[in-house]
């Protein structure tokens, strides 16, 4: 059971790291992700370097070298998905267990994946840690996606915590009025799941309730339909331009060497 | 402020580096598609409302995926969600809510990657909005009006579209290399099969208490202007599904797993316990197994949904 921590990842501020303009973060995260997506397996070294970036963006967002590392095992779980390649991809045999044959090109193969998963992780952390949600939000925007889209993730955003913390009142009702024992509640498993399934039922009157209220509200004080305006952070300056180069030119490097060596 | 809030999501979320880049494109194509089309549909659906009436469902999805009850062993069922939502604000609005809710997930709490966005959107946003929307539908109109078979089409289109969000998951997860589909499929499918009975019974309790209290919001997603295009969406799907068998099969080695898998015994071996329902999993009659195991799954879907209409047809015309 994964423990998520229902609070603004966003930690503030002033290093280099978070004073970089949203659309640099972002655009040098997805190019980023987009090289270890690509790196052919085994490439260690290539890998390596990657990791390499993701320490440093870390100790120079003043988080301290290690704070992405101490996160970055939330992907972990689906490595399932990917565990029985070591015993199903031909190749030079490395080992037995169980009965059945361990190849090297599999167990490559294996760790590869679950390697480009942990380095794109570490950057998507830093990126959220880094960014407050409006300039993520806004540098997408500028980034063409759409408008609209955009105002209903941030209109979610809004509202999230709120929601959250409707359903555990909803569940503190339900654990002081059903009996719920130690991983186990009152009734059959039927009606536990119809008794969690009303719950959502009232979470989604209230849900509509709150949208009408808020509509309303939006009405009240001229609103017309349309995107919802924000706040606009400062221009891109040379020096955002500049990290962007390096940051692409430092990529490129590493996919070289991916690929040639 | 800090919440602990037991969270446990199905195991749908792709990671980055499970797909290949090739897949991903694929993925962001679909899911663009999907959006570009529903934020259009809805703006005519709602109006002026559909910023925030949208943005508030999101949330409540999020909010709602975290309600869940306990089953076995330290395990709990929730809910996904992209059906419920589809019934209640018709397909396209649910795509839109699903969307949003994957985005924040993906972005702000890294349940999901950033390159694999795409298909995280399609497999359980677009899919599991548009098979609940139709299954619920489909069923709702051979059963006729009334509680019963409201909340019984409700259930089987909950199942079903979490099983065929699984597949989905499976297959391109197969195609990446990342897996392969031999067992990828049968795993997938396998403990969706059992998630998906969580999805159907909190997706009748919620509409149960809907019934009950606000009925009028019902009909809300059965008058979705959606329906036309909507037809179009299953052939798109449909379409997706056959161009993925086929490069599949026609690429002569698909990355060596499943012949070596197959070789090795491993699959066999492997696989034995989870299924018996067909045997191995495979058509006897079809020779490949790569193809035999996509149609397995794909038969064993439409004979749950047939066995379903069948029986909703005849309960009708016993009340009749």
């Amino acid at each position: 059971m994964l423990h998520f921590n229902l609070a603004d990842q966003y930690r503030r501020g002033s290093s280099r790291i978070h004073r970089l303009d949203p659309r640099i973060k972002i655009l040098g995260a997805v190019l980023f992700i987009a090289a270890a997506t690509v790196m052919p397996p085994g490439k260690w070294v290539a890998f390596g370097l990657l990791f390499v970036v993701t320490v440093l963006v870390a100790r120079l967002s003043g988080l301290g070298w290690a704070f992405a590392l101490k996160r970055s095992f939330v992907a972990l779980p689906f490595a399932l998905a990917a565990v029985t390649l070591p015993f199903t991809v031909p190749g030079q045999p490395i080992a037995q267990i169980g009965g059945f044959t361990l190849s090297a090109e599999g167990s490559i193969r294996f760790l590869t994946i679950l390697v480009k998963s942990w380095v794109s992780v570490q950057i998507a952390i830093l990126l959220t840690v880094t960014t407050s949600f409006p300039d993520l939000l806004w540098g997408m925007r500028e980034l063409r996606i759409p408008a609209p889209l955009i105002s209903i993730v941030g209109f979610m955003y809004r509202y999230l915590f709120i929601f959250a913390d409707e359903a555990l009142r909803l569940m503190r009702a339900r654990a002081s009025r059903s009996g719920a024992g130690a991983g186990k509640g009152g009734g059959g498993l039927l009606w536990r799941g119809r008794v969690a399934g009303g719950m959502i039922g009232n979470l989604t009157l209230r849900a509509f309730e709150r949208s009408e209220r808020i509509y309303e509200a939006m009405v009240a004080r001229g609103y017309i339909g349309g995107e919802i305006k924000t706040m606009t952070p400062p221009l891109m300056t040379d020096g955002d331009r500049n990290a962007l180069v390096v940051w692409v030119a430092y990529l490129v490097m590493t996919l070289l060497i991916g690929f040639i060596f | 402020m800090h919440f602990h809030v037991p969270f446990s999501p199905p195991q749908l979320h792709i990671p980055d580096g499970f797909l290949s880049a090739g897949v991903s494109i694929v993925g962001w194509v679909l899911a663009i598609a999907a959006i570009g089309y529903a934020l259009r549909q809805t703006r005519g659906q709602f109006g002026e409302k559909q910023i925030p009436l949208m943005g508030v469902l999101a949330a409540f999805i999020f909010a709602a995926q975290a309600i869940n009850f306990p089953v076995a062993g330290g395990t709990s069922g929730h809910l996904l969600g992209g059906t419920l939502a589809a019934i209640i604000m018709g397909p396209w609005a649910a795509v839109l809510i699903m969307t949003s809710v994957i985005a924040i997930q993906a972005l702000i709490f890294q349940d999901g990657g950033l390159i694999v966005l795409g298909f995280n959107i399609a497999n359980m946003g677009l899919i599991t909005a548009f098979t609940g929307h139709f299954v619920y539908m489909w069923l709702k109109r051979a059963m006729g009006e009334g509680r019963n078979s409201m909340l019984a089409a409700g259930a089987i289109g909950a199942w079903i579209s979490v099983m065929l969000g699984a597949v989905a998951t499976a297959i391109e997860l197969a195609i990446s290399g990342a897996s392969p589909l031999g067992l990828a499929l049968p795993a997938m499918a396998g403990v969706h099969a059992l998630i998906g009975i969580g999805e159907a019974i909190i997706t009748v309790g919620a509409l149960a208490f809907l019934y009950t209290t606000r009925r009028d919001l019902l009909d809300i997603g059965e008058k979705a202007p959606a329906q036309a295009s909507a037809n179009w969406v299953i052939v798109g799907l449909v379409i997706a599904l056959v161009v993925a068998v086929f490069s599949f099969a026609a690429s002569p080695d698909p990355d060596g797993l499943e012949r070596v898998a197959e070789n090795t015994g491993f699959l066999d071996r492997a696989m034995r316990p989870v299924y018996e329902i067909l045997p191995d999993y495979t058509i006897p009659f079809i020779g490949n197994e790569l193809m035999s195991g996509i149609l397995a799954v794909v038969v064993g879907t439409l004979i749950v949904f047939s066995a379903a209409f069948v029986i909703a047809r005849l309960q009708r015309k016993a009340t009749a």
